[in-house]
């Protein structure tokens, strides 16, 4: 198995030199233009002068998502270990999982009905 | 095999097949779209415009580098390098062919690195895919690439559950993460999503919520609301030029055909099908084509959904509807049906 993760490296390898290749390909041929207007460096806003830094403040309005989402990111990882035993453990690991779930789902209820996962 | 030479003898052919078919992806996307909107496409380079891949490469190769005064510099050309590489890299678990064993059974081959932790492989390295598209987003200092970008998180976090859950349902029928044991248990109970047993209705529902949520991921039309071009002009690509902007292009098309790949080791039995298992290739690369023109059908046919849609579909219809998948799958299992 040990093997398996060689090979895994060696093409992670192999995959990183894709974007890599790519840019410094690019940056070998590309052209560089002589002249350098100020303008050229704005950044884009629809061809009128931009108006402040995007680095604000801003409602993201599924932060409370976030919050949720760890949680039943967390519980994935409860179940893939419980998926690979289940076959062994038998019943008994059927029937905590169902509890396990179902409290999860009156969670998921509970932030439903307090709008946590709706437009805030 | 010495592992590094078995990696370059399969990786180096996977590798050539992803750059080669996501070139040709937009080459197809763009005469499929045209045949559905009654026009022609790209026709003027090569015959029927099949060396327009090259020009464009070409021609991105070509362009001036221009980083905005207000970006940071160094994040703003760090963030390319990574959605290609993760893509690429979640393609190594995937199994491509078959052979038979001496004692008649099948055994998927043709993968750069069989895992036993196959699945979560793909999931961590899809999970990771938020933080390149969030960092590009921000470190433009735009404000189309910021909102693209937290659209992006949002919905990038929010489909990676339903992802992860129904993945999981050849998981508990297989008992394994690794996939060439998941094609191996579908070489002997039927293919997970089209089969008698019971179990394929399970398996239906949860390959159709797994190719959804992997448009998501993919940030394909009926989700790509990042992108969004009517509002957001671009996404988080807005500042990019050149081969930079390309690589995040070349990134959204590897994922369209891994992720079709991935479906259909998953649900549709990948290198089985009828025939001697030396077909197995064959048969991997025509369902994972099938997949992936039904992506680029849907989205040419579909709408954008709003942003705010997006999310009630994903949190109040599909991680619900996905965790049930798992527990009745997991009655499947107890009750001997899988």
């Amino acid at each position: 198995m040990q093997e398996q993760w060689v090979s895994a490296l060696v093409f992670l390898g192999l995959a990183f030199s894709v974007p890599l290749s790519m840019l410094v390909g690019a940056a070998l041929v590309r052209v560089r233009a002589k002249s350098n207007l100020e303008a050229k460096y704005d950044t884009y806003e629809c061809g009128e002068e931009p108006d402040g830094p995007a680095w604000v403040r801003f409602h993201p309005r599924y932060y409370i998502v976030a919050l949720v989402f760890v949680l039943f990111d967390v519980e994935a990882a409860f179940l893939f270990p419980w998926a690979l035993t289940l076959r062994e453990l038998g019943t008994l690991a059927l029937v905590e999982m169902f509890v396990f779930v179902t409290v999860l789902l009156i969670g998921w209820a509970y932030a439903l009905r307090k709008g946590a996962l709706s437009w805030q | 095999m010495n592992p590094i030479v078995h990696a370059l003898v399969i990786g180096v052919p996977l590798l050539t097949f992803l750059m080669g078919g996501a070139a040709l992806a937009t080459w197809f996307e763009r005469r499929f779209s045209g045949k559905m909107q009654t026009r022609w496409g790209p026709t003027v380079v090569g015959p029927a415009g099949l060396l327009q891949p090259v020009a464009d490469a070409l021609k991105m190769m070509q362009k001036e580098d221009i980083v905005p005064r207000a970006a940071d510099r160094t994040l703003f050309n760090l963030a390319p390098l990574f959605p290609p590489f993760l893509v690429i890299a979640s393609a190594a678990v995937i199994p491509f062919a078959a052979t038979i064993d001496a004692d008649g059974a099948v055994k998927a081959t043709g993968v750069v690195a069989d895992l036993d932790i196959g699945i979560l492989w793909v999931m961590a390295l899809a999970g990771l895919m938020v933080f390149p598209i969030w960092v590009a987003g921000w470190a433009a200092n735009n404000k189309y690439t910021m909102l693209s970008g937290m659209r992006m998180v949002a919905q990038g976090i929010s489909y990676e559950i339903p992802m992860v859950l129904c993945a999981l349902v050849p998981v508990i029928f297989a008992g394994s993460l690794s996939l060439s044991d998941i094609v191996a248990y579908q070489a002997v109970h039927g293919w997970n999503a089209l089969s008698l047993s019971p179990s394929a209705i399970v398996g239906a529902v949860a390959a159709l919520l797994f190719f959804l949520a992997s448009l998501a991921e993919a940030n394909r039309i009926p989700f790509d609301i990042p992108e969004a071009e009517s509002e957001l002009i671009g996404g988080v690509m807005v500042e990019y030029t050149g081969i930079k902007f390309g690589i995040f292009m070349l990134a959204e098309y590897l994922h369209t055909i891994v992720a079709s790949a991935l479906t259909a080791v998953l649900f549709f039995g990948g290198p089985l099908g009828p025939g001697p298992a030396v077909l197995g290739l064959g048969w991997m690369l025509g369902k994972t084509l099938v997949l992936f023109v039904l992506i680029y059908w849907i989205r040419w046919s579909l709408y954008r959904f709003r942003s705010d849609q997006l999310m009630d579909l994903c949190w109040r219809i599909l991680v619900p509807l996905s965790l049930v998948l798992v527990m009745l799958s997991a009655l499947l299992v107890a009750g001997g049906f899988a």
